[in-house]
């Protein structure tokens, strides 16, 4: 409220200032509110890390115990152990994985791109084939060429993601051998860069496929609902009797309108990009975040988790803010409300 | 040219391989020298070094990078492996072992008796559980010159030439490890061995490539150039590499059990189950005999007689395996076979129920027990079932609970259970691997596969002592036998399988199993055709 009422009585560069100390502030407090909670909830669970390791060596006596322990700094009181983890927080150490022997940052870094690779081209290919298909039948609608795609669509949606992952590889990479069945790139040859990148990118096909399947079916269904919204509203009918031409109309008329509740649920969508992908990458062995995640969970790793949990809790802010200016953009009566 | 072929010379023209069969392998068709063998590792381990972590992948992987001083044949007689011979005194105290001439590590180096003696006496002490129950019972290790080893142990101890394979002595370099924090080695990364297997990469989520170490000791080894282990974290992708051929190996749980007699029927496989002899993994209900009703002996021997331990060895194991009939597995050595029969009947089951006086009620059961399901995979939870069913037919309500595997090992150690199942390893003598789960002085709590079901029996302790310490294997095998008698009475445990893990292998491949720990043995003369 502060910055709006300084903005309107004309002093712009102190009110974005103050807007951005009011921000960050917030930022950091959200940042250590989240890190107090996360470490709560990973040390409410029965078991630890100390145990998964014995668990799974076939033998195990106090002395292991004990130094693994100590090792992970187990030993000590919580309270103690989560002043140590938000002090190293707000000097931007992530902390040691003992587990891995790699610093937490080291290994979420090597693990990122892979993810965000495959997140993006899900994301871009949900978006973009959604927004056409669902445009495509909400201007077709009631002809057999909606109900087709609204089959498809509702198909899609319904199918598991694992399934249609697998059920994709039976069929590309086992059927037809068109495909890599899994995996990230093919190991063990050497390659030119352009090469790696064709190689990286057919590895790449079926897994953005089943991933960007269930949104793609969201957006299209969204986008179907708004365009015939839309197209019934007067204006629609006005530019009609302007004389132009109907390209014209779905394009600069009716998708501004309708593509806002997309935008809605794409800044939701986005904020799944960084972590969302476990299943996949499990199916296709993807060397991604998710799996980082997956795997430090069941391991009870506990720094390595943290460290995720942080990570992404940042981007989903960072989208979020996004998410508002894109939506801002697209629809300018948004910003006056939005920036109170 | 099939479609396969001729999609692969359209399709990946520009990026060779992207059918997934790298030239490795097509280049070693025909060959009997080198050649990549792609397998899997599954889960992915933390690190590579096995005298610093003894979760199953490391060893399977490790086993590569790291040796120890013997190898053993599937019945477990003792080979050579770093050692080229051995003596044993007569009065079973010194163990002198000679090595090989000329071993070095990945580094250059060459190994000597000083690493053996710093490895087995410093690191493996410190850090492997399974290797400390063993040398802490050491008095002295001496190096007397750079091929002999000497051990002087504090007393007998019958198993100690079994407790040099790989797994459970891996021989690590003094020169990179010496006074420095074991754990945190920088060189740990590197994981500097001996084996005919080097690191050459490592990419987490990905895989692991190993490559020929060149200095290697044995003439002719390894045969194949490259081995690659890759991460595939999904059963069912799992499955797909092998059919496909992009993986020409899996061990252990890689393929789930219910796909077994499927894949057994590609023409381009084959199936082992040998080279668990080590392992001798055997799975068994496991009880908590410190509360009712397990604590009585003939609700424990009702629960043998209510599982039809064949249908479940045929339905949910697909016949790999055997039914366990003791606590001795029968691939070990000391087995008795001559025990108390459980057979499979209900009516028995009943009858020991009611002479306890633990009635049926009016809804037909007889007394409701929370059963925490094992969290390491499908065939435990189908166990599980089957489990819960077959008591149920005797009036014993099981109630299945599912949990991660941190939740499981905490209850399970620290004795908050009732009833629960585990698969646990024998490592190839009875002292190593089968008195510890029911010795009373294992009973510790927090502790995993110590004696957790809390069983005590005084006469038990000595038979398992006293084994341990005879010097002559027909004495030995009086004491196991009789303890398996007394045990098998008393049901402390109740055993329903000797698991047989498959492994699937490409029928090119030759030499995979060649020993007692199969998969995971050097590989150094594995080869293709």
């Amino acid at each position: 409220m502060r910055a709006l009422a300084l903005s309107i009585t004309g002093n712009r560069g102190v009110a974005i200032a103050i807007a951005i100390v009011q921000w960050v502030a917030r930022f950091v407090a959200v940042v250590l509110v989240i890190a107090t909670f996360n470490f709560v909830l990973v040390h409410a669970a029965p078991g630890d890390p100390a145990q998964v390791m014995a668990g799974q060596s076939g033998a195990a006596d106090e002395e292991m115990l004990t130094r693994l322990r100590a090792e992970y700094g187990l030993d000590k009181p919580y309270p103690v152990q989560l002043a140590i983890y938000l002090k190293r927080i707000v000097t931007l150490d992530l902390g040691y994985s003992y587990r891995q022997q790699r610093s937490v940052l080291s290994l979420i870094a090597e693990r990122l791109p892979a993810t965000l690779l495959l997140t993006c081209c899900a994301f871009l290919l949900s978006l973009s084939a959604g927004v056409s298909l669902g445009t495509l039948a909400g201007v077709r609608a009631g002809k057999w060429s909606d109900t087709a795609l609204t089959i498809v669509s509702l198909f899609l949606y319904a199918m598991p993601v694992f399934w249609l992952g697998l059920m994709l590889v039976l069929l590309f990479s086992v059927q037809l051998d068109w495909l890599p069945a899994f995996g990230y790139v093919t190991i063990g040859v050497q390659m030119t860069p352009f090469e790696r990148a064709r190689d990286i990118a057919a590895h790449l096909v079926l897994p953005v496929v089943s991933l960007g399947a269930v949104h793609l079916a969201i957006y299209a269904r969204l986008m179907r609902s708004a365009v015939i919204d839309v197209a019934h509203q007067d204006f629609i009918k006005t530019a009609r009797a302007k004389g132009l031409r109907r390209g014209q109309i779905i394009v600069h008329h009716m998708l501004r309108n309708a593509v806002l509740p997309v935008v809605t649920v794409a800044g939701m969508q986005a904020g799944t990009l960084v972590g969302g992908a476990v299943v996949i990458e499990t199916v296709f062995a993807w060397p991604g975040l998710g799996r980082l995640t997956f795997d430090a969970v069941l391991q009870r790793d506990y720094p390595l988790m943290l460290g995720i949990f942080l990570v992404m809790s940042v981007i989903v802010i960072g989208l979020n803010l996004l998410t508002d200016a894109i939506y801002r953009i697209v629809d300018p009566r948004v910003s006056l409300r939005a920036a109170s | 040219m099939n479609r396969r072929e001729f999609t692969k010379l359209g399709l990946l023209a520009g990026a060779a391989g992207i059918g997934g069969i790298p030239l490795g392998i097509t280049r070693a068709v025909g060959q009997t020298r080198g050649g990549t063998l792609n397998t899997i590792i599954q889960p992915e381990p933390p690190i590579l070094v096995t005298a610093l972590n003894q979760q199953q992948p490391t060893l399977t992987l490790g086993g590569k990078i790291y040796e120890s001083l013997l190898r053993y044949d599937f019945d477990l007689k003792p080979l050579p492996g770093l050692a080229q011979s051995w003596e044993v005194s007569p009065d079973k105290l010194t163990y002198t072992f000679k090595l090989h001439p000329n071993i070095t590590f990945h580094d250059g180096a060459p190994l000597t008796s000083e690493d053996v003696v710093f490895s087995i006496m410093k690191v493996l002490i410190e850090n492997h559980a399974r290797a400390r129950n063993t040398f802490s019972r050491v008095e002295k290790a001496e190096a007397p010159d750079p091929l002999t080893v000497v051990f002087k142990l504090k007393a007998p101890f019958a198993p100690f030439l079994t407790a040099f394979d790989c797994t459970t002595a891996p021989i690590v370099p003094k020169h990179i490890y010496e006074g420095t924090d074991y754990r945190k080695n920088p060189a740990n990364a590197k994981a500097i061995g001996s084996g005919p297997f080097k690191l050459k990469e490592w990419v987490r989520g990905s895989h692991v490539h190993l490559v020929k170490h060149e200095g290697y000791y044995r003439p002719g080894e390894p045969v194949l150039d490259e081995i690659i282990y890759r991460v595939i974290p999904d059963s069912a992708s799992r499955s797909v590499a092998l059919e496909q051929g992009t993986v020409q190996l899996t061990q252990w749980t890689d393929v789930e059990l219910f796909e077994v007699p499927r894949l057994s029927k590609l023409p381009h496989l084959t199936m082992t189950t040998k080279g668990y002899e080590f392992f001798a993994p055997h799975t068994w209900l496991e009880f908590n005999t410190r509360i009712a009703p397990m604590n009585d002996k003939r609700f424990r021997q009702a629960v043998m007689y209510a599982i039809d331990r064949k249908a479940l060895l045929a339905r949910i194991y697909f016949g790999l395996g055997k039914v366990a009939t003791g606590p001795v597995s029968s691939k070990t050595k000391f087995y008795e076979k001559n025990v108390k029969a459980y057979d499979f009947s209900p009516e028995k089951a009943k009858a020991l129920l009611d002479e306890m006086g633990l009635k049926p009620g009016a809804d037909g059961k007889r007394v409701t027990i929370p059963y925490l399901v094992p969290p390491y995979g499908e065939t435990h939870q189908r166990t599980s079932e089957f489990i819960r069913q077959s008591l149920a037919r005797v009036g014993i309500d099981l109630q299945l609970q599912g949990i991660d595997v941190a939740g499981w090992a905490e209850k399970f150690s620290n004795w908050d259970f009732s009833m629960t199942a585990t698969t646990v390893y024998q490592f190839g003598d009875p002292a190593l691997g089968v008195s510890r789960s029911y010795v009373s002085s294992n009973i510790r709590k927090g502790i995993l596969f110590s004696n957790t079901c809390g069983y005590s029996n005084p006469e038990v302790d000595r038979l398992f002592e006293e084994a341990a310490v005879a010097t002559s294997d027909d004495k030995r095998q009086e004491f196991y036998s009789e303890v398996q008698k007394i045990m098998v009475e008393d049901v402390p445990v109740a055993w329903l399988l000797e698991i047989d893990y498959p492994n699937f292998m490409d029928k090119r491949l030759k030499n995979v199993v060649t020993t007692a720990i199969g998969v995971h043995d050097t590989f150094g003369t594995v080869s293709f055709g």
